[in-house]
């Protein structure tokens, strides 16, 4: 006992002598909220000669924190961590640049994960039955049978489109198989409004909004009638009548990008948010950070939903982050965040109708981490049996498949039948290879797309070019291919 | 700038093109750009080489306070993404007026160049700091009996072809300047669209002045070795119109 006094004696001496070179000899202006004065020239030194250096900091430079600071002190309530609550310092406490914070004795490091991980959302079992208790937005008989299709037609459509890809009809394809609850249940949690910047993996929410069989097609075989006008390779779908931001391979460039465009609807005071889509590999870039960051800060009505699949490309998530996952980063920012069964259609639906409620009527960014699985391989480029089990694969092909899940729950209630199920798929099988047909006759874009929207009008050089190009094709047309329209 | 160049590049450079104009990008990104003094290496790097090499980007580079204001309206009025690339030394830096540059709609155009002085036996073109610097060059050559064309580019992407054409088929002789490096430069492409299009009008080969191929150095001595001066010019004007031995021969 006597050493242990002994030991937290010498402790807070440490500590107190420690807090002592920090102590600014005033308290008074330390305190006092007025301390920034203006009549001090030296207010534009937060950059300059004065930042950093002690001498200072002690002396009376009190303008060396900005105005901006000097906001945050007077706004920074900061909640008590409930581990500190206990171990409260004789109930001292001391603002900081950010606000109030107790102090402790006890010399604790915040452990790096949980004793249990951060707890799953979720509605249906695996056999399609509502859990007990849970608490879910209720579906529409109308509404589960859209969903239910969409999801189906989403499956159907990424199949037949990847061995269109494996017959070299199309150059490249990129599956969302075993991420249909995710593609259409957040799609139809949202409103037309309600603007989406996408990833790579989220066609089915262009679906949900009514894109059709035929556009997609268009967009992957990069015909004539592709609204992109045979710009990308095939899956950077985008389109503004359906508030859809092209798709951009670069990945998650569209988070810092989602704060922008939330902003411009909370400038607009519009009832809409913004809904931004990236992966579990997308958590490690940057971007992520500084876009979570910048989104908390700006407070932005921007709804962030990370598919959580276990795989980018060939990295697992044991290799990608040590964190519980990507939910407990939300809170790093000071993020609302929440995690979700993302095989579960009817979690996900309520879990993003919660989630926009909140960023729009409290003007705020919201961290949703949907876990599921990649069933696919990453891309046509890519053979994940290469790196992963093929068993693991089956399993989440099979039990854990989102749309038979979801398809128990819509039995259960009376509202499909097997016939339905067949003729759907069958209507959809046949929609679908009409779509690919006429997209593979159609006329490939005009080379005239070659050259506009490069600047908004088309400069002289490219004027040239375009020119030049064309007489060589006059005077030389046996090299030039015949599909192809000038 | 250079932290968010994948933002410039990979998206607003390139989202007007790949979205078929669904997404256009009407931003403006403004900034210091190039050696400052006593800085170092990683605040010192001239970057209108890189974006300027860049379709879907405009780039700007004032000189004056009538560039700098003349151009940064035209960006910000431009539908298109533009860097505007401006110098921190030059902030300081007074210079004279009309009344029409305060006129509170003055407006210059994007993707044409302005004859600072005009001259008949070589033609200098600068942007930015070196604009100031050529032009000092210039009033030395004079004394020495040549005169200098200066050629303020203003603008990067799209460079003014013809007006540096039509004045080197005047001179017959060109010197390019810039303070960045010189491989892949805006000499480079300078010369380049010179000799496509000019080549039997050149008396000369064309001289490139440009930094030293070294990221910058601190050293007040060393630092100013790396940046191009006015006597640097001056005999690189020399040279093209032979009153000087070339570099190369006196290796």
């Amino acid at each position: 006992m006597a050493i242990w006094l002994r030991r937290s004696r010498s402790l807070a001496h440490y500590l107190k002598a420690e807090i002592g070179f920090w102590k600014v000899p005033n308290q008074r202006s330390f305190l006092n909220p007025c301390f920034f004065n203006p009549e001090n020239s030296s207010s534009t030194t937060l950059t300059g000669e004065n930042y950093g250096n002690p001498a200072s900091f002690l002396g009376n430079s009190p303008t060396l924190f900005g105005s901006r600071r000097f906001e945050s002190i007077k706004s920074g309530r900061e909640e008590l961590d409930l581990e500190y609550e206990n171990s409260g310092h004789q109930n001292q406490a001391m603002d900081f640049p950010g606000g109030r914070i107790s102090f402790t004795s006890e010399m604790k490091f915040i452990s790096e994960s949980p004793r249990e991980r951060i707890p799953c959302y979720r509605v249906l079992d695996y056999d399609g039955l509502p859990i007990m208790h849970s608490s879910f937005v209720e579906v529409s008989k109308e509404e589960a049978l859209k969903m239910f299709s969409s999801m189906v037609t989403l499956e159907t459509m990424d199949t037949i489109l990847y061995e269109a890809q494996r017959q070299g009809r199309i150059s490249f394809y990129l599956t969302s198989i075993g991420e249909e609850a995710i593609n259409i249940a957040t799609a139809a949690a949202l409103t037309p409004h309600d603007v989406v910047l996408p990833q790579y993996r989220e066609p089915g929410v262009l679906l949900w909004r009514g894109f059709t069989l035929q556009e997609f097609s268009n967009q992957c075989f990069g015909n004539k009638a592709d609204y992109g006008k045979g710009r990308q390779m095939p899956i950077h779908y985008g389109s503004n009548k359906h508030n859809y931001f092209t798709v951009s391979s670069t990945i998650a460039t569209q988070i810092p990008q989602a704060v922008g465009a939330a902003y411009s609807l909370k400038m607009d005071k519009k009832d809409a948010c913004v809904v931004t889509y990236f992966g579990d590999g997308g958590t490690s870039e940057g971007d992520f950070h500084a876009g979570l960051n910048f989104a908390a800060v700006m407070e932005a009505p921007v709804v962030y939903i990370c598919r959580n699949n276990g795989w980018a490309i060939s990295t697992p998530v044991s290799q990608q982050f040590r964190s519980d996952g990507v939910v407990v980063k939300g809170k790093a920012y000071g993020i609302q965040s929440i995690r979700v069964d993302g095989n579960d259609a009817l979690a996900v639906y309520s879990a993003t109708r919660a989630a926009r409620e909140m960023a729009i009527t409290e003007q705020k960014p919201i961290l949703i981490e949907m876990l599921t699985y990649r069933v696919g391989h990453h891309s046509t480029s890519d053979d994940s049996t290469k790196y992963r089990p093929v068993d693991e694969i089956e399993h989440w092909k099979t039990a854990r498949n989102p749309i038979s899940r979801f398809r128990k729950w819509v039995d259960k209630n009376g509202w499909w039948s097997d016939k339905d199920e067949s003729e759907l798929r069958v209507n959809v099988r046949k929609q679908l290879l009409q779509a690919i047909q006429v997209a593979e006759k159609a006329e490939k874009p005009p080379i005239s797309n070659l050259f506009t929207d490069v600047y908004e009008s088309l400069p002289s050089n490219l004027c040239e070019q375009e020119e030049l190009l064309r007489e060589s094709i006059k005077r030389h047309p046996q090299d030039y291919p015949s599909d192809v329209p000038v | 700038m250079v932290d968010a160049i994948d933002h410039i590049i990979n998206s607003a450079a390139k989202s007007n093109y790949m979205s078929a104009g669904q997404i256009s990008v009407p931003i403006v990104f403004r900034g210091p750009n190039g050696a400052a003094a006593g800085v170092g290496a990683q605040h010192s790097q001239c970057y209108a080489a890189w974006f300027g090499a860049c379709p879907g980007l405009k780039v700007l580079a004032p000189y004056s306070s009538e560039d700098a204001r003349g151009l940064l309206k035209a960006a910000i009025r431009d539908p298109d993404p533009v860097v505007f690339l401006e110098n921190e030394l030059l902030y300081g830096e007074s210079f004279p007026v009309s009344a029409e540059v305060l006129d509170s709609s003055f407006c210059l155009p994007i993707g044409k160049a302005k004859i600072e002085r005009e001259g008949k036996d070589v033609t200098i073109t600068a942007f930015s700091k070196m604009v100031g610097y050529a032009l000092k060059a210039a009033e030395i050559l004079a004394k020495e009996g040549i005169s200098a064309e200066v050629i303020n580019l203003r603008s990067i992407r799209p460079l003014d072809r013809s007006t540096i054409n039509a004045s080197v088929r005047k001179t017959n002789r060109l010197v390019t300047v810039e303070e960045g490096f010189p491989q892949h430069g805006v000499g480079a492409e300078i010369c380049a669209s010179v000799v496509e299009e000019s080549f039997e009008y050149l008396d000369a080969p064309v001289e490139r002045i440009a930094g030293a191929d070294v990221p910058m150095p601190y050293a007040a001595n060393l630092e100013r070795m790396a940046v191009p001066q006015i006597e640097d010019i001056v005999r690189a004007a020399k040279r093209a119109c032979y009153r000087s031995v070339p570099l190369a021969a006196t290796a």
